[in-house]
């Protein structure tokens, strides 16, 4: 295992050294001057041109690659060219906050998800299965601008269970933030849920139409037995995968669910660095995505080979 | 005043613990689209202490429905409609599903058809088993575990202490089939119902297996009930058999009662379908049952057999016949049981061969030579950059010519290479080495670089007719293709050639257009064949052609292709692990064992000693619906060793039973000439091996030293 661990993180270094190839050069080609950016409209030539000098612009691009791939993994990430400060604090931030707000979604999603998923698939075809399956696909379809302004609506103005903006100081802890935590995470989880459920509903269903399932049933284990030991670990494979994906999604994908909530999360502060052409911030929040998802793959296969033990490493 | 029901019960009281299993009457019921269908109707079934109670019949006899009926566990749409089912004195129809699930596993356990599928993939074998005594017995998890490995020294599985730590896919299908007898044994339950156990391994092990289960009945206090389409397997280990058809029970006795009166024409049916060994198609020609069983809602009036029985009269449509019982214990639900009882040749009797027996040498069709098959064993990424040592040697060096008209036969355990000497030859698999020559001509390694000509001179037949017709078009497309593509025919030719081509395989012309879902198996394979006739080829490659088809239809295509190959001429590359079928089809036969020969001659010759001690082993294992022929018990050890490992010397000398010392570990035995050709590859002399070996069938005469 330790030989099988030790191979995969190789080959994460590989994806994020390809990956930063391709972010470079991806961020090369977005119009404009960086220099001219940073000084704006009316800047004389000469200052233009010392701060390209300054800010190495002059150098070939190979050598403008080492420089920032060696500061990133050195983590000096560089500063934000539109507020000037430093760009890894500011992206550890946002980090953590999407972390919050992705650890507790995945908490709401993932066990109501395959609740939900094994229920419709022990009652396929039935009154229970139609609801979950009709509602999870009524969710996964509802884009979550609309989910978001109804729960705003219902929970937060109508009974108001909870605040309806959630812009939280950026250094909140955990306790602090959850009460601002708790519209969002829902909203987030409405989307995954369905996911969840399909995915459960159809692994479960392929499992108890399978041979040893009957052979579990005809052996006379108690129900529970038979689910847990010899239905779930089989049907939840497929599940584990696209939890791991969700993972990625969650950290730095919530664009619209943290913009409706004012939400400070990673996926908000990567649009910002977008918008006002923040190359460094581009680049840094790009590659820690990239990170998060090679690691929570990782972390996906290594769950996946210990449940199945026919692809199991290093024995 | 009578009162038929009180006299059920005293009868019932009576027989009370008699029968560990006494089912009555039977009716399971499908709720359909169409409506309720009787898939079962009023069978009984009655196992006494001991016993092994063979249930036999084709698929769609309700075998399997039955059994399931007997245990509740039906699909939600099926239910015991009718009837009783007594297990002791429990009556099981009157248990909740909970108390339903008590009886499982302790009172009755199942072993299933597919051991592969059947065993949980992501838990430990030992788990598995303790699971069940832990649920019934019990136990601790200690003591659980130690019944595990108890149960698993019992089936005679090698090193169970380290068995119960692995998991599925590090055991072979016959140790799987060992696991699975143990889980069911674990319990000392009063029944075991065994769903086609072996038929999906090799036949060694499946006389292995048979072997076993027999040996440990007489430790066991329990009954079985086999069931199975394989009457030579149940001559090999029942005690009693049950002849179902279409849901009902056509024939019921002592095996000796049912194998040698045979008072049913099914029974006859079935059992002329079965290639014998001794005789091949130039001694007789298989008598398939014509017509198909009828589905449940599609039932005849009178007796069910009666539209594909030869002994039909008028009476027979009218009323369904009752069971007669006539001797005790032998039933049979056929009215003109005193004609069959009196004439054992009536009811699908002899068949004459149609085959000419003048068959003069042709000229050579194919001659492979020294055929190699070498698959690199590649491990992930790292192959890209390293070049990966070890290799599965599939095809190890085979040579094989065949003659225009005839037919060889290429037998062996799967995993033998059969198949991959078989794509090499049809260039679906590019070969490492050796030389492939069709009517003088050399071949190119891979089918993509055939000429069209040569493609049309070799054809093949797969196994599995459902994965080799594309789902989407008729059966008459398939059988179009190679007109169009290999012999430019014009789109009028074509029509009425397919038209031709469904007549020559016995297909109705309606069928043109069908498509493949709504064929049966063995209406798909036909259409396969038609599909490999239609390029006219002057050689044929049918790999397993009839495995996974029912006796009487594997019936039916034999026939089907000796017919075709004696109006068209076409050689024939026969594949099947089927020794028996092998036999009957083929004039000459290759024996594989791990990617070599290991003895080639005429088929009679094969057959009878001297031969191979690996030939004698398969044929030893080959089950034979006659209980009287007595067949010596040689049985392999172990499954066929890997590819990547193959033994030194002599490759077959771990699993030998001759093997005669250090010679075979070290040496590469020596090719044996004997006559017509007959050659074996033993370090064994042939005059050696013919006094050892006694030969299959005990009461032939012309078998020089076999009582010496």
């Amino acid at each position: 295992m330790a030989g099988y661990l030790l191979k995969r993180l190789g080959f994460i270094v590989l994806t994020m050294f390809l990956a930063s190839i391709i972010i470079f050069s991806v961020t090369q080609f977005l119009p404009g001057d960086v220099a001219q950016l940073i000084l704006g409209q009316f800047a004389t030539e000469t200052a233009i041109a010392n701060l390209r000098e300054e800010l190495g612009l002059n150098q070939p691009l190979h050598t403008q690659y080492l420089n920032w791939a060696g500061n990133f993994v050195r983590g000096d990430w560089g500063n934000s060219l539109v507020s000037r400060v430093p760009i890894r604090p500011m992206v550890m931030e946002r980090l953590g906050n999407s972390a919050m707000l992705a650890g507790l979604a995945l908490l709401i999603y993932v066990p109501l998800g395959i609740l939900f998923g094994v229920i419709a698939a022990m009652k396929r075809d039935k009154w229970p299965d139609q609801i979950i399956t009709g509602v999870s696909m009524a969710f996964v379809g509802l884009p979550e601008f609309v989910s978001g302004l109804l729960l705003i609506a219902f929970l937060a103005i109508g009974l108001q269970w909870f605040p309806a903006n959630s812009s939280i100081n950026p250094d909140s802890t955990f306790i602090e933030a959850l009460p601002f935590l708790i519209l969002p995470a829902i909203t987030v989880s409405l989307t995954g849920l369905g996911y969840i459920t399909r995915m459960t509903r159809s692994g479960t269903i392929d499992v108890l139409r399978t041979d040893y399932v009957r052979a579990a049933d005809l052996k006379g284990l108690p129900g529970w037995q038979v689910l847990t030991r010899h239905i779930l670990r089989n049907s939840l494979l497929p599940t584990v995968t696209v939890v791991a994906m969700g993972i990625g999604w969650l950290l730095g994908g919530l664009i619209v669910t943290e913009a409706v909530y004012g939400y400070p999360g990673l996926g908000r502060l990567l649009v910002y660095g977008i918008q006002r052409q923040d190359l460094p911030l581009i680049q840094a929040g790009s590659m820690i995505i990239v990170a998060i998802y090679s690691f929570s793959n990782l972390a996906a296969d290594v769950l996946y080979s210990l449940l199945n033990p026919r692809i199991r490493v290093g024995k | 005043m009578f009162d038929p029901d009180a006299a059920f019960d005293i009868q019932r009281d009576q027989d009370a613990g008699r029968f560990v299993l006494d089912a009555r009457d039977v009716t399971v019921t499908y709720q359909t689209e169409k409506g309720p269908l009787d898939t079962v109707r009023n069978v009984t079934l009655q196992i006494m202490p001991g016993e092994i109670y063979g249930l036999v019949g084709e698929s769609g006899s309700g075998k399997t429905t039955l059994a399931r009926a007997i245990v509740r566990y039906l699909p939600s749409n099926g239910r015991l409609s009718s009837g009783t089912v007594m297990l002791g004195n429990t009556d099981l129809l009157g248990l909740s599903r909970a108390e339903m699930r008590n009886i499982w596993g302790s009172r009755i356990t199942m072993v299933h058809q597919d051991p592969g599928a059947s065993v949980n993939p992501s838990m430990l074998i030992g788990d598995q088993i303790s699971e069940v005594v832990r649920a019934h017995l019990g136990m601790s998890k200690k003591q659980a575990k130690a019944r595990a490995i108890e149960m698993l020294s019992k089936v005679g599985m090698p090193d169970p202490e380290s068995v119960v730590k692995r998991y599925a896919h590090q055991l072979s299908g016959g140790m799987l089939q060992r696991v699975l007898i143990a889980t069911a044994m674990a319990t000392n339950p009063q029944l075991i119902i065994m769903d086609e156990p072996t038929t999906a391994l090799d036949v060694t092990t499946e006389a292995v297996i048979l072997d076993l289960v027999r040996d440990l009945l007489k430790e066991f206090d329990t009954s079985v009930l086999y069931i199975t389409h394989n009457l030579g397997v149940v001559a090999r280990i029942c005690n009693r058999v049950g002849v179902l058809y279409a849901g009902e029970v056509m024939e019921e006795g002592t095996i000796e009662q049912v194998f040698k009166n045979k008072l049913h024409p099914y029974t006859r049916g079935l059992l002329a379908c079965v290639p014998r060994i001794e005789a091949s198609k130039k001694d007789i020609s298989l008598c398939a049952i014509p017509g198909f069983i009828p589905r449940p809602d599609q039932l005849p009036g009178g007796c069910i057999f009666a539209p594909r029985c030869e002994l039909v009269e008028p009476a027979c449509k009218e009323k369904r016949p009752s069971q007669v019982e006539i001797e005790s214990g032998h039933l049979t639900a056929c009215r003109r049981w005193e004609l069959l009882q009196n004439d054992a040749g009536a009811a699908f009797g002899t068949c004459p061969a149609r085959f000419e027996v003048e068959q003069e040498l042709g000229d050579l069709v194919l001659e492979a030579r020294n055929i190699k098959k070498y698959f690199p064993v590649t491990g992930g990424l790292t192959s890209l950059w390293k070049r990966s040592r070890t290799v599965i040697k599939a095809v190890d060096d085979i040579s094989v010519r065949l003659r225009r008209s005839f037919t060889m036969g290429i037998v062996g355990e799967s995993g033998c290479g059969k198949t991959t000497l078989a794509r090499c030859i049809v260039g679906l698999e590019e070969a490492t080495s050796g030389e492939i020559e069709l009517e003088g001509k050399i071949m190119p390694y891979s089918v993509v670089k055939r000429s069209r000509e040569a493609l049309k001179k070799m054809q093949m037949v797969f196994q599995n007719p459902d994965a080799s017709l594309n789902p989407q078009h008729p059966a008459g497309d398939s059988v179009e293709r190679p007109l169009i593509l290999l012999r430019n025919m014009s789109r009028k030719e074509v029509r009425g050639r397919v038209r031709e081509l469904f007549q020559a395989v016995s297909l109705p012309a309606e069928y043109i257009n069908r498509l493949p879902h709504e064929l049966s198996g063995g209406e798909k394979q036909r259409v396969a064949i038609a599909r490999a006739f239609a390029a006219e080829p002057t050689l044929m490659i049918c790999d397993e052609p009839i495995s996974s088809l029912d006796v009487s239809v594997q019936a039916s295509l034999m026939n089907l292709l000796v017919d075709l190959q004696e109006s068209k001429g076409t050689s024939y590359l026969f594949i099947s692990h089927d020794l028996a079928a092998v036999r009957h089809i083929s004039d000459w036969i290759a024996v594989v064992y791990l990617g070599r020969l290991w003895e080639i001659g005429s088929a009679e010759d094969v057959f009878v000693p001297p031969y191979h001690p690996y030939t004698e082993a398969l044929l030893s294992a080959i089950p034979i619906p006659d209980p009287d022929i007595k067949q010596d018990a040689i049985r392999l050890k172990g499954s066929v060793p890997s590819s990547m490992n193959i033994p030194s010397g002599c490759r077959f000398h771990t699993r030998c039973p001759r093997k005669i010392g250090d010679i075979c570990e070290q040496l590469e035995p020596p090719w044996r000439e004997l006559d017509n050709d007959h050659r074996i590859c033993c370090h064994i002399p042939v005059d050696e091996l013919r006094l050892a070996q006694s030969g299959l069938l005990q009461n032939r005469a012309d078998r020089p030293g076999r009582d010496l």
